[in-house]
């Protein structure tokens, strides 16, 4: 294995990471908004509360270090996208600072307030919309390169189904993903009305994720054939990925086994996440940009490596103890025991 | 827009984004070391005054947190949106400090979310105060950290620049750069420094507005001692930035000191305006000037006559070095007098016009900690990375700079005047008498 292929699946896996939690925590806003406003009240409240309370900046780090990890793993990418993104990533940055702040003003100083709960949940959608246009603008057509400068093409990025297509999937499996997490935890919590209430959601946004996933699929073989014929190539990872989608489904359906769909779901965007990924590669950036021109020196890709690996021994048992306190106890889940500050 | 334009919004942006950040950051940084102090002499005196401070500090902590932390991820993304190339070459030799402090960024926001949600979960006390090591190290690392990245802007080394590429690149001699040490312990021990005077003020504001509980005194003597010890560490690390700078940069010394030709026995300027090129109204401490940069009365002091033209940093610089340096005296004094008078029962510092000036403490010591960083990053220019990148070939050639920054002003006040809002609120409805006597009737004993 070279540094770059060490450097881009680490960075890789963080970015899974963070399509995970971040998914999880923007559909619960969402959900929460929804019902708050369709007056079904505090159905989900509590469910999402103790959940996303002690994790969400947690959630926001999985982020700072994809980007943090890029600039360092692949410095010329900061030339290229950070050039060309400052209009759809300042606005992801302020979605993203609305929904922060919010979230802690709401739930740490009892600032209910409709608006704000409207706000929080739309924020929470139109951020992995805004950052999804990174993916979008990857498979190149939309950069040019203009007296040496890249340039993005506006018109071109909003008129293409591409775009559009990408833009409904990061909605749709978000509240997927969701969904699905959530159906599993209020059934821990034992809470009955929440957990029929999500789990009709996660059913509902089943089938949407997967017809829009194909769509992309779709839209590719027209606009980048180098790309669809490499996804071709890995059929069966994208197919083995399928399947798990018919076992979390199944499980959701016959009201068993929350937990496993769950991890069966996991496991279904992983290898989707990880087939497109590979079949992206080499590219950063169609086709100005692999992960070999663009790659750091050798010094300072061990140098980060080594952090890594020690940042890891630091991390991992910090993250397991979190979940064993609040994720994997059930005095904890089930609101028996409340300690907050 | 043209380039000239892209270059300028960019700046006034990183500069707005910044100035904002800082606020939260720094009392991010030392909060977390008042919120331990506070407990641990709670567990050891066994007072449950300083435990409920802890825990109400710790609570009014979130919010600052939750600001810091996206206007964080906001500067984070802009280094890269707004100096593209600054950052391709930054990513080069300097990205193992910011790829180390993310991860001083995961330990703090895990241990933060345990800690904020585990009070009395645990039978002894003791292991409640031990999850909040790992949040106060992590915040200070996160300081540490970045101001590793600041110091290499300032003493740029630790790579070889041949024709345009990239040479012999050693990340740990980037990392341990001249500037490193002073600025590192300077920003570290201000960042205490100012939180502590932070939370005088608030205390000395409930004394002020009528309440004369005991667990205000405790606070306010608690939070001026800590103040003190940090003041006085800031002037002696100050003391040595200075040096570093006559050594390393002495064209910031000498701008910040209106210090123009190169001389023995310099004298120190404080004050004063400068009209046609001339100094007026300054007090001028003989061999000052000469005692800061060398640490002998005689030694020669670089002038800007030394400098080309185009390589001296603008001359305002100077009133932000004088407005930070006298805080810090100011501070420094007022500490010790409170301290000095509490420990001989002076009564003045009960009056009313003393306590004002606590108040005051607070704000002045933000004050400081933004006239600081002016101060540090306009002397450095024209340089982004000193003698390396000018900060005019680093920016952006994107062409809505301006828009972007209308919008992050306006972010900016909406998360300023909300986190104001919020913080009064939560205080406000749950004053501190009324969660005592909560405290009692739930343990029933003796907490007055
Ligand atoms: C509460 C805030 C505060 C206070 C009271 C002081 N400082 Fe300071 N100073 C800072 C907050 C600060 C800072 C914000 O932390 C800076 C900006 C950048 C940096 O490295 O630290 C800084 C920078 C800074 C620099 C420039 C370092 C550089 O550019 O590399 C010098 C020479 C001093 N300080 C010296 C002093 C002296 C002699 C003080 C006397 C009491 C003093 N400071 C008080
Ligand atoms: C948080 C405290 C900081 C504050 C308040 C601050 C403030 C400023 C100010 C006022 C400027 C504008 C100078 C001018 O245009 O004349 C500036 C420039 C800049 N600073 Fe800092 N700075 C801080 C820390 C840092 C750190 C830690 C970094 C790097 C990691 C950094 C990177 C930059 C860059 C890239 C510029 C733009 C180039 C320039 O104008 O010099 N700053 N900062
Ligand atoms: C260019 C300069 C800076 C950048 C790029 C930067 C970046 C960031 C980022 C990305 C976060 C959010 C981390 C998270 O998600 O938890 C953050 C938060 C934080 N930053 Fe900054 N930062 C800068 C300047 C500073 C300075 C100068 C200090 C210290 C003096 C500082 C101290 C902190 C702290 C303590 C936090 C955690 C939030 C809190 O506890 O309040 N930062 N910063």
């Amino acid at each position: 294995m070279t540094l770059e292929i060490i450097g881009i699946s680490v960075l890789w896996m963080f970015l899974f990471g963070y399509v995970i939690v971040a998914s999880i925590d923007f559909g619960a806003g969402f959900f929460n908004a929804y019902n708050i406003l369709t007056r079904r009240e505090h159905i989900l409240t509590n469910v999402i509360q103790r959940y996303l309370s002690p994790v969400w900046e947690v959630t926001n780090v999985f982020l700072v270090f994809f980007f943090v990890g890029v600039i360092g793993f692949f410095p010329k990418t900061a030339f290229y996208y950070g050039t060309t993104l400052l209009v759809p990533v300042s606005i992801a940055i302020i979605l993203l600072a609305i929904r922060g702040s919010y979230y802690a003003f709401a739930m740490y100083g009892s600032y209910g307030h409709k608006g704000y709960t409207f706000m929080y949940g739309m924020a929470g959608l139109f951020i992995p919309a805004s950052l999804s246009i990174v993916l979008t603008i990857s498979e190149g057509g939309f950069i040019s390169m203009v007296n040496d400068y890249p340039v993005l093409d506006y018109w071109e990025l909003f008129t293409s189904p591409l775009t559009w297509s990408i833009f409904v999937l990061s909605i749709t499996a978000l509240l997927y993903i969701s969904a699905v997490f959530l159906t599993w935890y209020a059934n821990k919590a034992g809470d009955t009305s929440a957990t029929e209430l999500l789990r009709k959601y996660a059913l509902i946004w089943a089938l949407p994720t997967m017809v829009t996933a194909g769509g992309i699929i779709f839209e590719l073989r027209s606009h980048n054939p180098e790309h669809y014929a490499r996804i071709l190539d890995l059929w069966w990872v994208f197919g083995l990925s399928f399947l798990l989608f018919i076992g979390t489904v199944w499980f959701i359906f016959k009201r068993k086994k929350y937990g496993l769909a769950f991890g069966l779901l996991v496991g279904q965007f992983a290898l989707a996440f990880f087939g497109y990924g590979v079949s992206h590669y080499p590219y950063l950036l169609y086709p100005y940009l692999t992960i070999y021109d663009s790659f750091t020196n050798e010094a300072m890709a061990i140098a980060l490596i080594t952090a890594f690996i020690a940042g890891l021994g630091l991390l991992l048992p910090s993250l397991y103890l979190l979940l064993r306190l609040f994720l994997f106890n059930k005095d904890y889940v089930r609101g028996n025991k409340d300690h907050h500050t | 827009m043209d380039n000239e334009q892209a270059v300028f919004y960019s700046r006034v942006l990183t500069e707005l984004t910044l100035s904002f950040h800082i606020i939260y950051a720094t009392i991010g940084v030392g909060i977390p070391l008042m919120i331990m102090i506070a407990q641990w002499v709670g567990i050891k005196k066994n007072d449950e005054h300083y435990i409920l401070l802890a825990r109400r500090w710790a609570r009014g902590f979130v919010i600052t947190v939750a600001v810091g932390v996206v206007t964080g991820t906001a500067i984070g993304l802009q280094l890269a949106l707004l100096w593209p190339n600054f950052m391709e070459l930054a990513g080069n030799v300097i990205a193992l400090p910011l790829f180390m402090e993310t991860f001083a960024f995961f330990f703090e926001a895990i241990f933060l979310g345990i800690y904020l949600y585990t009070w009395d979960r645990f039978d002894n006390q003791k292991k409640h105060l031990l999850l909040l090591i790992p949040v106060a190290v992590g915040a200070s690392f996160s300081a540490v950290f970045i101001t590793i990245v600041n110091a290499f802007m300032n003493a740029p080394q630790g790579f070889d620049l041949v024709d345009g590429e990239l040479i012999n690149i050693n990340p740990l001699l980037a990392m341990f750069n001249p500037a490193m040490p002073t600025k590192v312990a300077h920003v570290v021990s201000t960042a205490y420094m100012t939180s502590a005077f932070v939370l005088a003020s608030i205390a000395a504001f409930r004394l002020l507005k009528g309440s004369n509980h005991v667990y205000h005194k405790k606070a306010l003597f608690l939070t001026m001692k800590v103040g003190l010890v940090f003041a006085i560490a800031t002037a002696i690390i100050g003391d040595f930035s200075g040096k570093y700078l006559a050594e390393y940069q002495p064209e910031k010394l000498a701008a910040a000191e209106w210090h123009f030709e190169t001389e023995e026995n310099a004298p120190l300027i404080m004050y004063g305006v400068l009209e046609d090129g001339e100094v007026k109204y300054a007090i001028k401490i003989p061999y000052a000037l000469s005692i800061l940069a060398h640490a002998n009365p005689f030694a020669e002091v670089k002038g800007l006559d030394q400098f080309p033209e185009d390589e001296v940093p603008p001359l305002y610089i100077h009133y932000l070095f004088d407005i930070m340096v006298t805080i810090g005296m100011w501070l420094a004094f007022l500490s010790a007098l409170f301290v000095f008078a509490t420990w001989r029962k002076w009564s003045f510092i009960q009056t009313k016009w003393f306590r004002w000036l606590l108040v005051a403490g607070g704000p002045l010591a933000i004050i400081a900690i933004e006239a600081g960083w002016w101060f540090a990053e306009v002397g450095r220019q024209p340089w982004v990375l000193r003698g390396i990148m000018r900060t005019e070939d680093a920016a952006t050639t994107s062409g809505q700079v301006d828009i972007m920054l209308a919008l992050f002003a306006g972010l900016y006040l909406i998360l300023g005047v909300g986190s104001v809002v919020v913080l009064r609120r939560m205080f406000k409805r749950n004053p501190v008498e009324q969660e005592i006597e909560d405290r009692r009737k739930e343990k029933g004993g003796d907490i007055h």
